[in-house]
């Protein structure tokens, strides 16, 4: 579904990406892992087109997205949950959620996946009225990913959903992660640091480092795997 | 109760201003006679003036600080402001909202020429600071320099009439959309720009469009400007100089409930939305498919065809443009309307613009202050009511049809 095939990104003369090739088919959970500043979060903005990369290929359901424009691969049914949540402070958590569904028109579709995502996480929708501001930090991330759902993703990128919030929300999260993949069939591509987490969820997952994809392989093998239990789950 | 030590306080301040403003206030050399004179009169009106002064101040300072604790502690507070919850109030605001219709409506029949020709310029004013609203307003994009679609609209109604012999209802329109095409034209280099960057590069284009107003004589006649444009026509008869500034007036009024029509429209639109987004988090804006530039572009276009209307008005009011009229000073001003009626709120925006056009007008008595006022005006302002007069409690879109959470 989703093919990066040799990306290489730059910030300025840093180059933040070397090499990167990444493959996901339709209907997984894969997730991407590393240490701080390993190129994760560069990943996701090369895939949604907000840092193009200097070279290399992005293709989506096989046709090229390299150096498109964000809004046309918004469009093509990629979104991403942003690192750190960036939800709009000032605007309600409904105006919050309209704003993902910006590209689409149909009233009453985008009416049904606000009760969709209603369902999902019933706080917001108590706080619907309220400004995205002055939710809390896991109502925040909530309302991020349920931002995310309106635009009806078909591949769902998100970037360390889990930061800064309590283990018993981070594990409600990751479950209703899990649903929305199996009830709608939407591709997951999860970045994360929590790797012990991230590794149970995916199905396969990828190892980051410096900017380049140092190992490749089925989460199971990769929780066993030595140099990855040493560098990644603190064991 | 009043402290000792705030006498104290107030006591040196005024010690400490008697002696700043020493040389100017008390020592006057007479150059005629060669004699100093000392007028300690006046040193003796600066202390008190300085004393009281800062007791109002310190005191104020005090309420303000009381307030923030207030809040702090979460205790009730009247933090929804006086203007808002009069606002709120049907039974208030529905008469009131009359009243004001009835006298805005008989204005230019009961007081003097004079007084209609200021309303109608505040009106103009009304019209600028509401499209400039939505640029700094909405979309947060600091234009220094939106006096250049004013002088866009003022210039096209003067060239189309004096080549084409145009009248003002075909002029409107036409200069409606230029202003729009302009509004596109400068926005495009500027749109990777945000904040003090931006605000410098739009200054500048704005004085771009001055210059070349000034110098290209063969195009707008340089500094010496347009004469003789027309004023509107009723149905095609030419009123005499007093009805036709009746005339002028009603228009003003028509355009501005126009404005506020279409700008409520837009705020509570997705568009508007969008706007609002963009200026909080463009990366978040991009991740949801928001067009940056497009979204933009457009707030950029939608100001600048307000600023280009009021423009044809402007010119057809006067009967003359020149490029005078459209200084950097200009652009200042309707900014100042904006950020001191409060940013995004149409009400306080109106306000603003009446109350800044119109103060000056009736204390021409004090004309020499006016700036020393002004100033004083801002700081005083951005201290104690930084949301502006009026601030903006945005309406929140509600979703009809989703089902309520008490029901979930
Ligand atoms: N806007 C930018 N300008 C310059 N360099 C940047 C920029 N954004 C990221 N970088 C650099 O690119 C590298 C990769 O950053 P990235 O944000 O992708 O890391 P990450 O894996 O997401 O880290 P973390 O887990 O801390 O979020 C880092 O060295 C970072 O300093
Ligand atoms: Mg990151």
């Amino acid at each position: 579904m989703l093919k990066l095939k040799n990306v290489q990104t730059f910030y300025g003369n840093i180059q933040a990406l070397k090499d990167v090739t990444i493959e996901i088919s339709e209907g997984e959970i894969i997730t991407l892992i590393g240490a701080n500043g390993a190129g994760k979060t560069t990943t996701l903005m090369a895939v949604c087109g907000i840092v193009p990369p200097r070279s290399g290929e992005i293709s989506f359901m096989g046709e090229p997205i390299t150096g498109m424009e964000p809004d046309k691969i918004v469009s093509l049914g990629i979104c991403q949950v942003p690192e750190g949540r960036r939800i709009f402070p000032y605007l309600s958590v409904a105006e919050n959620l309209d704003m993902g569904a910006f590209l689409r028109n149909d009233r009453a579709e985008i009416k049904k996946d606000m009760e969709y995502v209603f369902d999902l996480f019933p706080i917001l929708a108590e706080r619907r009225h309220q400004a995205g501001g002055t939710l809390s930090g896991g109502e925040q991330q909530m309302l991020a990913i349920s931002r995310a759902l309106m635009a009806r993703p078909r591949l769902l990128l998100l970037d360390e959903p889990s930061l800064g919030l309590a283990p018993l929300i981070v594990k409600q999260i990751f479950e209703i992660l899990i649903k929305i993949n199996a009830e709608n069939n939407t591709t997951i591509f999860l970045v994360e640091q929590n790797a012990n987490l991230a590794l149970k969820v995916a199905a396969r997952g990828y190892v980051m480092e410096n900017g380049r994809i140092t190992l490749t392989d089925l989460s199971e093998n990769l929780l066993a795997n030595e140099e990855v239990k040493k560098a990644y789950l603190g064991f | 109760m009043i402290k000792f030590n705030e006498i104290k306080r107030a006591f040196l301040v005024s010690i400490w201003f008697m002696f700043l403003t020493f040389p100017i206030m008390v020592i006057r050399v007479n150059p005629v006679e060669r004699i100093v004179e000392w007028r300690w009169k006046n040193m003796i009106l600066v202390g008190i003036g300085s004393f009281l002064l800062s007791f109002v101040w310190n005191y104020l300072m005090k309420r303000k600080e009381l307030g923030v604790k207030k809040t702090e502690a979460g205790e009730e507070t009247g933090t929804i402001p006086l203007a808002q919850r009069i606002l709120g109030e049907k039974r208030i605001y529905i008469p009131g909202l009359v009243a004001i219709g009835v006298f805005t409506m008989v204005f230019p029949l009961i007081f003097s020429m004079y007084q209609t020709t200021i309303m109608t310029t505040a009106l103009i004013y009304v019209m600028l600071g509401l499209g400039l609203n939505i640029v700094v307003g909405l979309a947060g994009l600091l234009d220094l320099g939106y006096v250049a679609f004013y002088a866009v609209g003022a210039y096209a109604y003067a060239l189309l009439n004096y080549h084409f012999g145009l009248g003002f209802w075909m002029a409107l329109p036409i200069g409606g959309v230029l202003g729009a095409i302009f509004g596109i034209l400068l926005g495009f280099p500027v749109l990777r720009l945000r904040g003090d960057y931006l605000a410098i590069v739009t200054l500048g284009f704005g004085e771009i469009i001055r210059i070349i107003l000034e110098n290209w004589n063969e195009f707008s006649f340089g500094p010496s400007g347009i004469a003789n444009i027309p004023r509107p026509s009723l149905f095609g008869i030419d009123l005499s100089v007093h009805s036709s500034i009746i005339y002028i007036y009603y228009i003003m009024i028509a355009l501005c409930l126009f404005t506020v029509f279409v700008v409520n429209r837009l705020q509570d639109s997705r568009i508007g939305r969008a706007w609002i987004a963009l200026r909080e988090d463009e990366v978040a804006c991009e991740a949801m498919g928001i067009d940056k530039a497009k979204t933009k572009l457009t707030a950029f276009s939608l100001g600048a065809t307000w600023a280009s209307m009021a423009g044809v008005m402007f010119a057809a009011k006067t009967t003359f443009v020149n490029p005078a009229s459209f200084t950097i000073w200009e652009s200042i001003m309707i900014l100042c309307i904006v950020v001191l009626g409060g940013m995004g709120s149409i009400i306080g925006v109106i306000a603003g613009a009446l109350v800044l056009i119109l103060t000056p007008e009736y204390l021409r008595a004090f004309s020499e202050y006016r700036m020393l006022a002004f100033g004083t005006m801002l700081v005083v302002m951005m201290i104690f009511r930084p949301g502006g007069f009026i601030p903006n409690v945005r309406r929140v879109y509600k979703f009809e049809g989703v089902k309520s959470a008490d029901k979930s």
